[in-house]
């Protein structure tokens, strides 16, 4: 799931070099913590945060299988 | 993206030479100028050559092929893609064992991967045009089954004098209703409310 998670955001960012991913588990939650590049920040929200929706709404689509719960927050 | 930066003694001969490294023809790829070179006096002293930065264009179609082949690969999901060029959009037909999960309640998956498809697509070639995906024939289907509620729902309209509010669509299915239904002298169609409880509501027209 996190290289899914890298592979989608090093595409949509200036800086793909900058994005860094820190993943923790806890339970069956998996909380993924995106840091990317400050001026990349608003390209990985989106308007309205669409962007991160559309993210979030993929990397569930991907954890269900592994019957998680997926969480993605943005961290400059 | 696959860039080098190159030097001559003109901007021509910095591009051939960035050319040469990259191996590919001028209108595969995108300059930049880093540095305009400069003569000198008596064409020595003080002469700079010129330094530009050329970056490879991809081509659109290439580039979602291997951006889905890497997303799938990371779902472990097991796809066979082909792509068709329509209307000046590039469709991408996916199909394989399994892959509900890519389409998710009413498609919502499939529209959030198209979407992130596009941003990237269009950032990684710069190019225009718009980029649809479809798994196992889901939109053509939904497509076709939104044409016949359109119709139906335009039939309701059109006997009860009373409008008929659509349920909550996204914007590529409320543009099926408004396509279905333009033709249609005996109603009018429109959009009301906010994302994501946008719909459509068809009223008759009375003539």
């Amino acid at each position: 799931m996190r290289d899914l998670l890298e592979i989608i955001v090093k595409a949509l960012v200036d800086h793909p070099d900058q994005v860094e991913v820190k993943e923790t588990e806890e339970g069956g939650s998996v909380t993924f913590e995106l840091h990317v590049a400050p001026s990349d920040i608003g390209k990985v929200i989106g308007r309205q945060g669409r962007v991160v929706k559309a993210i979030r709404t993929v990397m569930k689509a991907a954890a269900i299988r592994d019957n998680k719960r997926v969480s993605v927050e943005v961290l400059g | 993206m696959r860039s080098v930066e190159a030097k001559g003694r003109t901007i021509d001969e910095a591009i051939s030479n960035a050319l040469t490294l990259l191996g590919v023809p001028r209108e595969r790829v995108a300059i930049e100028i880093l540095e305009e070179p400069s003569r000198g006096i008596f064409g020595m002293l003080g002469a700079r050559e010129g330094r530009i930065r050329a970056t490879v264009k991809e081509n659109k179609e290439e580039f979602v092929h291997d951006f889905l082949g890497r997303v799938f690969k990371a779902m472990d999901l097991e796809v066979k893609m082909h792509s068709r060029t329509e209307n000046g959009c590039i469709c991408f037909d996916i199909e394989g064992p399994n892959l509900g999960v890519l389409i998710g309640r009413r498609g919502q998956t499939l529209d959030a991967l198209q979407y992130i498809v596009n941003l990237a697509a269009g950032k990684a070639t710069g190019e225009g045009g718009r980029i649809t995906l479809d798994v196992e024939g889901y939109r053509k289907r939904r497509n076709e089954a939104l044409v016949r509620l359109a119709k139906r729902m335009a039939e309701k309209a059109k006997r009860t004098g009373q409008r008929v509010v659509m349920e909550p669509m996204g914007a590529g299915e409320r543009r099926v209703i408004h396509l279905a239904l333009q033709n249609d002298p005996d109603v009018s169609t429109r959009s009301e409310g906010n994302e994501p409880y946008r719909r459509v509501i068809i009223s008759a027209v009375r003539r």
